[in-house]
């Protein structure tokens, strides 16, 4: 077997397995399977066939916003300025949010201030700018608008309270963890 | 979803219109970033149509459904706390969740929970910042999370 071939079949090892004991099941037949058959296919449908689209978009937004440019800015001021920075290049940034603390170390050392690093941490979780076509395509329009409005005055919240309590605490970013 | 149609195809003209070159480095973009999620995103459905035989709506939406009301929201908040799911999947989840009779509460601070809190990461971050201050910023998230959730529900 061919290095490619390996891969291929490790990442899609599950739907592969199901796929045999969905045809299995039809033949069988076995109940059991038919009906978990009818739910994933019923979920496939509404689903994965417009999810290309969604993805289409992520990709031209990654073209097209010049996400260098901002990053610049950061550590240019430790004020509401420099706050509105952190938080605009924490939502173009993707990721899980552990992909976020090396670059807030990174903000750290560039001499940004403890409270919108924390301001950082809660932007890169919480608002995702490209990821709000996904969500209001699964979730609608409302439930995103609902929930980055409310998110964005918490996590601001957060980073004050967490920034009063760090202070006089010797807080410091570990930058080679 | 007609609306997320529509509006790929104006941008994508628009995008066309204003620079072939990127238009398609963007879409080559879009297409790898979607073959490397559709193994991971198979699975997950593949998962949730398992789960959702052996746990019929009725019994799923007597642990989350509205009626569940503080215990619905606490299993939530548990769930989202620790599981470890990019939004990719995420969001597509979520939507699964509410067909199956799960409450748009419960789901809001699944969502919330899940990006704002990571009880599996906490090691990690606390390389970085520190045990006390990562204890303090997840378990702050964790209330911010269930605030915005349960706000959200009121509007849902």
């Amino acid at each position: 077997m061919r290095k490619g071939e390996a891969v291929f079949l490790k990442k899609y090892l599950a739907p592969l397995l199901f796929a045999g004991f969905l045809l299995v099941s039809r033949l069988g037949p076995i109940p059991a399977g038919i009906a978990m058959g009818n739910i994933f296919f019923r979920f496939l449908r509404d689903m994965v066939l417009f999810l290309p689209l969604l993805f289409l978009l992520i990709g031209l937004f990654d073209v097209w916003v010049p996400r260098a440019k901002i990053e610049r800015h950061i550590g240019a001021g430790a004020g509401w300025p420099g706050m509105i920075w952190v938080i605009l290049m924490a939502t173009l940034q993707g990721g899980p949010l552990y992909a976020s603390f090396p670059i807030a170390a990174l903000l750290w050392k560039k001499g940004c201030s403890a409270r919108n690093i924390f301001v950082y941490l809660g932007a890169f979780s919480a608002l995702k700018i490209p990821m709000l076509a996904f969500e209001i395509g699964f979730l609608g329009l409302k439930f995103s608008l609902l929930r980055t409005a409310f998110s964005l005055p918490v996590f601001i919240f957060i980073g004050f309270l967490l920034a009063g309590w760090v202070r006089n605490r010797g807080f410091s970013v570990n930058e080679s963890p | 979803m007609m609306s997320i149609s529509v509006m790929t195809v104006i941008v994508l003209v628009l995008s066309f219109l204003a620079d072939r070159r990127k238009t398609w480095a963007g879409t080559e973009r879009g297409v790898r970033l979607f073959l490397g999620i559709l193994p991971t995103l198979l699975t997950m459905l593949i998962l949730v149509s398992v789960f959702l035989y052996l746990v019929p709506e009725p019994v799923l939406s007597g642990w989350l459904g509205r009626e569940t009301g503080w215990t619905g929201i606490a299993v939530a908040a548990g769930l989202g706390s620790i599981a470890l799911i990019p939004g990719f999947i995420a969001f597509p989840l979520g939507a699964l969740l509410v067909r199956s009779g799960v409450s748009w509460q419960a789901m809001a601070v699944f969502i919330t929970t899940l990006m704002m809190v990571g009880i599996l990461t906490l090691p990690l971050e606390a390389r970085y910042f520190g045990w006390r201050v990562s204890l303090l910023r997840n378990f702050l998230s964790l209330c911010g999370a269930i605030v915005i959730g349960l706000l959200m529900g009121v509007f849902l």
